[in-house]
């Protein structure tokens, strides 16, 4: 298809250059000193202009009658055609053919410019695997479409492959290079045993894949749809830009022909009133303002994913340059996610050992990352097969009958309501603190900590230096807890104490915070939610533009995220935000500049001061210079980040 | 249901005219074109086959834009 396009592109270059290069010649034949014989014939002059005007301008002039046939009046070619007829019939043969030409040259340019950003984004997401290398248990290898994979199978992947598909390698050890996903241009190591992405390039060494998932639920496939489907959210100026441009044409070309006909019939010169009409046709086209705003956003869209970000609609783009808050998730996002066990105390009558070994056998079946640690903390567990009865209470606790006994694992809010005598005072350490109570006794106490990530507090001093006003944390830690993260990170607000479902809630009172110290005409208003996925869905798809961290969060979060960060990495926050004021400062800049532009040249033509020429360049000239604006966006480096 | 196709055209204004004349097909609940990405997002009535809703949205697209092209 894209070699289709290039090949009418090729054509239509061809065109317009034989058609200039007649152009010209008959303009310095017309005007030089050498004897043009014919020069006052009028009807030969007019063939000879029409020559460049055809070979130029005949695709606009066919279309143009199959519009009107269509009943299209308002269709650009019909409307090129015509201001070019009426100057060809008023004896402006230059004018009419040049108008023709030069429009061409816009057309033109602008689909040059707008298959070159497609390839250089489309260059991005050429992430999909065209093969795969199955090896048999015999040895032998077949080459296979990635589609064929099935779970289980072996792959080889050599040097410089792509890996086709999510799996854990079995043989081998070498670098990959993740960065097509991740942005990360410093390679990762895997060896034997290391799970695999697709997508991802091999290096310098052959390594052996187990598929652990069919090609259709991979990485590579899943980014790939996410991709496709965002082509229907469009941003505001988009909408804007293209609401214009339904009433845009219709004006310009109803005030056209009132132009052409009511001052004639007062003071006459009919020729010179409809010349003017026809330089507003001339600039009545909105297609260089219309193309240059969802180019810019496709550019900018490109450079999030050079980065290792996936935006998946321009929408959120636009809102990531308008934001007044960010609100981060506390645990895995801002901090490690991994606790540690850092002090056991236990209840007199009871051993550290005792505690940790009932405190195990309750979490033994959580996910959540504090049981997990306890559990690893264990060093002699009790057999799963004499614990029962286990129930989950949503960010408070485990209750669970061990043997005989019913063990309370959870933390202030849970002994309360369970009505189990501490005395909370008694540890006052910073950290997580888990009880454990055994037969409404309280049997000890476990302290856990999840320290920051090492640049948490650079990604939120780059955020707060990109303008947001408050960066805010949500956390269901105690206050203490968060007190102390809060001030360690640099952070302006924090909610603590909350349970997954009161996140939501935070969240929209921070909203409404928002709205109280903002006028509503305000469009720096805007929240982001960022989280790894860990009961976040429903605060992700709640803030106006969710975030979720590609590599460590959920499948939830990330198909509810409305911005993915493939490496997790939240320094790209801050990088994210100036290319979206970017991409949304270069649109802005492109509709003021061009509309002035058009505005000032519809007022000089109807005073007749600029005529078809001057008006044909000035529109064609302001589409390049917008589209070239535009394409700025495609060659961000990592400067911006 | 939802369904997405690639699509040829040449510039954001003539997009937008496809976009409307393909809202206008029977059968059809929403559309959405991307013009850079040359996609056409298609959301249908319950109960409509998209084979023959895309054919009839093809034919009311090249209606309006004799150039333009819809995949399905």
């Amino acid at each position: 298809m894209i070699t289709k396009l290039q090949k009418k592109q090729k054509h239509k270059l061809s065109r317009i250059l034989i058609s200039l290069l007649f152009f010209f010649a008959l303009l310095v034949l017309r005007y030089s000193n050498i004897s043009f014989q014919t020069a006052n014939n009028g009807l030969f002059l007019l063939g000879l202009y029409l020559i460049p005007y055809f070979i130029s301008g005949y695709d606009v002039i066919r279309k143009s009658v199959f519009g009107i046939c269509h009943g299209q009046v308002m269709d650009e070619n019909f409307l090129m055609t015509l201001a070019t007829a009426g100057a060809f019939a008023i004896g402006q043969f230059e004018e009419a053919a040049a108008v023709m030409i030069f429009y061409q040259v816009g057309e033109f340019f602008q689909n040059y410019a707008v298959e070159k950003s497609r390839a250089s984004v489309k260059e991005l997401m050429s992430i999909a695997p065209e093969y795969a290398n199955l090896e048999y248990e015999d040895g032998s290898v077949e080459i296979i479409e990635p589609e064929d994979i099935e779970v289980g199978d072996i792959l080889i992947i050599k040097p410089g492959e792509k890996i086709p598909i999510d799996g854990i390698v079995v043989e081998g050890e070498g670098f990959i290079n993740t960065s097509a996903l991740t942005g990360e241009s410093i390679p990762r190591f895997v060896e034997t045993g290391d799970n695999i992405v697709s997508g991802c390039i091999n290096g310098d060494n052959l390594i052996k894949v187990q598929a652990d998932r069919e090609y259709d639920a991979s990485t590579v496939v899943r980014i790939l749809e996410l991709v496709e489907t965002a082509a229907s959210r469009k941003s505001q100026t988009e909408r804007f830009i293209t609401r214009f441009s339904r009433y845009y044409t219709p004006i310009v070309v109803i005030s056209a022909l009132v132009i052409s006909i009511i001052p004639p019939i007062f003071i006459g010169n009919w020729i010179g009133w409809i010349l003017r009409g026809c330089t507003f046709l001339v600039i009545s086209c909105p297609c260089a303002l219309v193309i240059s705003v969802p180019m810019a956003f496709f550019g900018g869209v490109g450079a999030a994913s050079k980065l290792g970000m996936l935006v998946k609609g321009s929408n959120y783009l636009e809102v990531m340059g308008n934001l007044d808050t960010i609100v981060f998730d506390k645990t895995g996002t801002l901090t490690e996610g991994e606790f540690e066990v850092r002090m056991v105390e236990a209840a007199s009558g009871y051993s550290v050992d005792e505690v940790v070994k009932y405190a195990a056998a309750v979490e033994m079946g959580s996910t959540h990352p504090i049981a997990a640690a306890i559990v690893e903390s264990c060093e002699k567990p009790f057999s799963a097969s004499i614990i029962s009865d286990v129930e989950n209470i949503r960010g408070k606790g485990i209750i669970a009958k061990v043997g005989m006994s019913r063990i309370i694992a959870g933390n202030r809010k849970l002994m309360r309501e369970q009505g189990i005598d501490i005395d909370f005072d008694e540890i006052n350490d910073i950290g997580v603190i888990v009880y454990i109570a055994k037969n409404k006794k309280h049997i000890g106490t476990i302290v856990l900590e999840d320290s920051p990530k090492h640049n948490s507090r650079n990604a939120i001093e780059s955020i707060i230096e990109e303008g947001v006003k408050h960066v805010v944390m949500l956390t269901g830690d105690s206050n203490t807890n968060a007190e102390r993260t809060a001030a360690e990170l640099g952070l302006t607000k924090y909610k603590s104490e909350l349970l997954p479902q009161d996140k939501v809630r935070a969240l929209e009172e921070i909203i409404e915070d928002i709205k109280s110290r903002n006028k509503e005409t305000s469009i720096r208003n805007k929240v982001a939610f960022v989280g790894d996925g860990i009961n976040d869905a429903p605060v992700i798809s709640r803030a106006d533009v969710g975030i979720a961290l590609g590599s460590m969060g959920s499948d939830a979060a990330i198909e509810a995220a409305d911005i993915v960060i493939m490496d997790d990495d939240l320094l790209k926050i801050a990088g994210l935000i100036r290319i979206a004021r970017k991409t949304v400062g270069i649109s802005k800049t492109n509709i003021v500049f061009a509309l002035a532009i058009k505005l000032l040249f519809l007022t000089l033509g109807g005073f007749g001061i600029a005529n078809m020429w001057t008006a044909v360049i000035a529109d064609v000239g302001v589409a390049i210079l917008c589209i070239l604006n535009s394409m700025r966006m495609l060659t961000i480096k990592h400067s911006l980040y | 249901m939802k369904k997405t196709y690639k699509i040829e055209v040449d510039c954001p204004v003539c997009a937008d005219k496809m976009e409307r004349a393909a809202k206008k097909t029977k059968g059809v609940k929403n559309v959405s074109i991307n013009f850079m990405m040359l996609k056409m997002n298609v959301e249908f009535d319950e109960g409509a086959n998209p084979e023959t809703v895309m054919q009839e949205v093809r034919t009311n697209c090249k209606k309006i834009e004799s150039d333009c092209e819809v995949f399905y």
